[in-house]
């Protein structure tokens, strides 16, 4: 019985081979798969527990971990919640990540490999891997502006504001209204944390939406800086071109007519220069049918439009221009309506770049990536995404836009002793719903420090008496005076 | 003197068992220490009390092999202590993960060890009773009976327990026993007394068909018992585990009786046989084959699997250290899913060292069988091993994804009185042989005295 023994002991080798071999494949080579399962709440737990890094504004840390004495070992602390909610994002255990905790996670949570060298270190002394910290671009000042200036308006209304550097791309505001508490999605009591996060879902406010980036809506006139940049490059117009005024325009091959809201169109034709001044849509609706709907797509898209893979550090919806336009409706398009939807952030690129000498940046919105020991890893360099418009036109723009704040709608966003360059908005949705009121402007027009971009969604006042001016240009004019008297 | 033959004098190595002793015990006390700082930052305050009381134990049993049989194998008693040391230091941690998560589980380091005290009671008992196992041969029907007995017990009302949907549990008072881990040991025996009678009969050559001698179909009648039996296991007891252990075990030692692998062929048929029956006829017999090939299909129903190999992955080449992971999220980390609970505190490098030891003690074991002069000794210590080696591939192996999950408990280091007291008999019984093998011949002993008297007598 020798024989059918040693067989047996040669199979039974075979089975624990067959386990061992099994115990490699799933522990080792398999493993990453399994550590990135979504579900896997080892994984979630052990990340939850860490010292996560702060997410800087100036020198205060806006979200910060907290040494904590419940099942995970740091509690995630946001502050200032109202001005920086939408840009922090939360960490919530069942929600997941989002804005900057979810697009910074790898240098937050320490698992980055620019932090490799600190991770080999914690490993050796056995100590919890922590994060590094992000310096966000924004100005406080700024937010602080923009925040009290949506708040201010009557109703409380929803909206957002975005200021950019226009030499730079860097973001020195960026607030939405309403606004949520991060905290209360970050709680270790989940089923607080539940309850918070269904209310505010079924807000009808969406106070979770980022207004500045996570929607588009119609630009309205806003947009008449698009087209006006397209038929100044079109080398066919000048600021001084006469172009048609009058009341209305008769679109061809339709039964709908173009009409003007203010009388200071005039009867007959007008500069271009004036068109813009006093926002008049017969004169750009003309201009576009001019210039082709295929024009005013090349203009647009080399401001940023359809397009939402530039902003790297938080997620953005692409603003849509649309690809073609039946017959007469190019007109509509050329006054930012019909289907040309945009974001805030986009429409502050366009001020942007035209004060920018034509050049569009890229925008960011953070500057600095620390280790956890506060050394500098890596500083975000200014990056020109595109050139939507030459220096020439460029200057031609700024100059009608200067003359749209001191002579036109919107001198309720001038700067006494400043030169202030901007353009109101006023974007038609239907009869029962409250126009979007619009601002875009930069300042100091000679020398641009900040470009803003203000959308109020739902003003509460009159329809009469909404204006982009009125309403969204007295916010513009503080942020841009909170960036220029810092 | 007699002339010629030298008789060699085996060595009796109880040193070296001793010494191996000390090194499993520090394994097993260091983890108990370690799993506590991991999970506590403190050693643990019934230290001595603890450490001491399993020292004890283990010394006691090595101060029986020294009395009772003290040529036996040195080996497996140093690497069942280390085991069992292993399996208490874990289910030690889990506990206080439990107390933690106020969990209704537990707490079962407590009870494990009173279970392991039992164990090394029955280990001592079993050398004592048993001084030669040829005489377990004359119980051969008797040991039959009794295993049917024991399995049957679990399917009398009022003292069977249907506990995770299986009826193999038996319940007096508060506690729960599991009759199959004792009727295992006497199926061996049965099979073994069995096949030592039966064997010439069996290993008559039949048809010869692709170069493999197929047996008589007359002589088929005990393997389709034993199929029989298994199913009715599989049937009843809802407990695939046991019933593809038995199987196992009857149509191995049905090879290594006859040497014809022609019962291996027979056997292997019935078993896709009946597996496929399984498969068709039992919905948590399909649900063990789907949970096996994509247990990711559906996140509740193949929870368990899903979070062991999540626990596995997590542990990763070295794993979290002891006391540092989450073995708990696993359901039944501290009995079935303790496998995986080691894998991921002390990653690959310690499930492979765990793996190591298993089958270091079924080497060892067949290495007794082989070493074994009496056929019915063969055949004991073969059917253990096998049983043995069986056992821990279908429970690690369905613990990490190697083949379907099937209820089995892991020995000597899963939570559960009768698998313990039963492993201990079981390492009890291979080194009953393994003395009996290897000490002395005591006919070589007398032999001046006979030749003194035979030169008086010629005179």
């Amino acid at each position: 019985m020798n024989r059918p023994i040693r067989v047996l002991a040669v199979f039974c080798g075979l089975l624990f081979l067959a386990l061992l071999l099994n115990a490699n494949y799933v522990q080792f080579i398999d493993a990453e798969d399994l550590n990135s399962t979504s579900g896997n709440r080892r994984v979630v737990d052990e990340e939850f527990s860490r010292e996560r890094g702060p997410v800087l504004v100036g020198e205060a840390s806006v979200a910060r971990s907290v040494a904590n004495k419940d099942d995970y070992d740091y509690q995630r602390v946001y502050r200032q919640t109202q001005l920086y909610a939408h840009l922090t994002g939360y960490y919530s255990y069942v929600y997941g990540r989002t804005a900057i905790e979810d697009t910074a996670n790898p240098i937050l949570s320490g698992g980055d490999s620019r932090l490799f060298v600190d991770r080999v270190a914690d490993l050796v002394g056995s100590q919890q891997p922590s994060g590094g910290s992000v310096q966000l671009t924004i100005d406080p000042q700024a937010q602080q502006a923009a925040l009290e200036g949506l708040q201010a308006l009557p109703g409380g209304p929803r909206g957002a504001v975005v200021a950019l550097d226009p030499a730079t791309g860097g973001v020195l505001a960026m607030v939405s209204t309403p606004s949520y508490d991060p905290n209360r999605l970050a709680s270790h009591d989940f089923d607080a944390a539940a309850d918070a996060y269904d209310q505010l879902n079924k807000d009808d406010d969406q106070p979770l939406l980022d207004r500045t980036r996570e929607n588009t809506w119609a630009p309205g006139s806003t947009f008449k800086l698009v087209t006006a940049a397209a038929a100044l490059e079109s080398g066919r117009y000048t600021p001084d071109t006469m172009v048609p005024g009058g009341p209305t325009l008769d679109l061809p091959q339709t039964d709908r007519v173009l009409s003007n809201d203010v009388e200071s169109c005039g009867s007959g034709d007008i500069t271009l220069t004036m068109a813009l001044a006093f926002s008049c849509n017969v004169s750009f609706g003309d201009i576009g049918l001019d210039l082709g709907n295929a024009a005013l797509k090349e203009q647009a898209e080399a401001f940023g439009f359809n397009d939402g893979s530039y902003f790297d550090d938080l997620r953005l919806v692409a603003s849509n221009y649309p690809a073609d336009a039946p017959g007469a409706l190019t007109a509509f398009s050329a006054i930012g309506q019909y289907d040309v939807a945009a974001t805030p952030l986009q429409m502050a690129m366009v001020a942007g770049a035209i004060a920018n000498d034509g050049d569009v940046m890229k925008p960011y919105v953070i500057d600095e990536v620390l280790s956890p020991d506060v050394e500098l890893l890596e500083r975000t360099e200014p990056e020109q995404l595109s050139e939507a418009v030459s220096s020439e036109v460029a200057e031609q723009l700024t100059t009608m836009m200067v003359s749209v704040v001191e002579d036109g709608t919107a001198d309720e966003a001038a700067i006494p002793g400043v030169a202030v360059a901007g353009k109101t908005g006023t974007a038609e949705r239907s009869e029962d719903l409250p126009p979007y009121a619009w601002f875009v402007s930069f300042a100091p027009a000679d020398d641009p420090q900040v470009a803003v971009a203000v959308f109020v969604e739902n003003p509460d006042v009159p329809r009469e008496e909404i204006s982009g001016g009125g309403l969204a240009g007295p916010i513009a004019k503080s942020v841009m005076q909170a960036v220029i008297g810092s | 003197m007699s002339t010629g033959s030298v008789q060699t004098i085996p060595r009796k190595r109880r040193g070296t068992e001793l010494f191996l002793l000390l090194a499993a015990l520090v394994v097993g006390i260091g983890a108990y220490v370690a799993a506590e700082l991991g999970y506590n930052g403190a050693v643990p305050d019934n230290l001595v009390q603890v450490a001491g009381g399993f020292a004890a134990l283990a010394l006691a049993a090595h101060v029986a092999v020294r009395l009772l049989a003290p040529y036996a194998d040195p080996v497996l008693l140093p690497l069942v202590v280390m085991l069992n040391g292993l399996g208490l230091a874990m289910i030690n941690r889990i506990d206080l993960d439990l107390a933690a998560d106020n969990r209704p589980e537990g707490p079962f380091a407590g009870q494990q060890l009173i279970w392991t005290l039992i164990g090394v009671i029955g280990f001592v008992a079993v050398l004592l009773v048993i001084r030669d196992h040829r005489r377990l041969q004359a119980y051969t029907y008797t040991m039959g009976l009794g295993a049917i007995v024991l399995l049957l017990l679990p399917l009398v009302p009022f003292l069977g327990k249907n506990i995770n949907g299986a009826q193999i549990w038996i319940g007096i008072g508060p506690l729960s026993f599991q009759p199959g881990e004792v009727a295992k040991i006497l199926l061996v025996v049965f099979f073994a007394g069995y096949l030592v009678v039966k064997r010439d009969a069996l290993a008559l050559a039949g048809r010869r068909i692709l170069g493999i001698d197929l047996p008589r179909g007359r002589d088929l009648g005990p393997i389709l018992v034993a199929w029989l039996v298994s199913l009715a296991v599989l049937v009843f007891q809802r407990d695939l585990g046991s019933s593809l252990l038995f199987f196992g075990l009857f149509v191995v030692l049905l090879y290594v009786a006859t040497e014809r692998v022609g019962w291996i062929v027979v056997g292997a048929l019935l078993f896709a046989a009946g597996a496929y029956f399984g498969y068709l006829t039992f919905a948590h017999v399909q649900a063990r084959v789907t949970g096996w090939l994509d247990p990711f299909s559906d996140p509740d129903a193949y929870f368990q699997i899903q979070q062991s190999l999540y626990g596995l992955a997590f542990g990763g080449l070295l794993g979290t250290g002891l006391g540092q992971g989450d073995p708990t999220l696993t359901p039944f980390s501290y009995s079935d899913f303790i496998v995986p609970s080691f894998g991921e505190e002390l990653g690959l490098t310690g499930l492979m060292a765990i793996v190591v030891v298993y089958a270091l003690i079924v080497e060892r074991a067949l290495r007794v069988a082989l070493l074994c002069r009496d056929a019915f000794g063969k055949l004991l210590a073969a059917g253990l091993a096998v049983a043995f080696a069986l056992q821990v591939f279908v429970v690690v192996g369905g613990v990490t994804r190697l083949i379907p999950l099937t209820g089995l408990t892991t020995p000597f280091l899963s939570y559960g009185g009768s698998s313990l007291v039963a492993n201990w008999a079981i390492i009890a019984l291979l080194l009953r042989v393994s003395h009996v093998t290897r000490r002395p011949s005591p006919s070589a002993a007398p032999l001046a005295a006979d030749d003194a008297t035979q030169v008086v007598k010629l005179r």
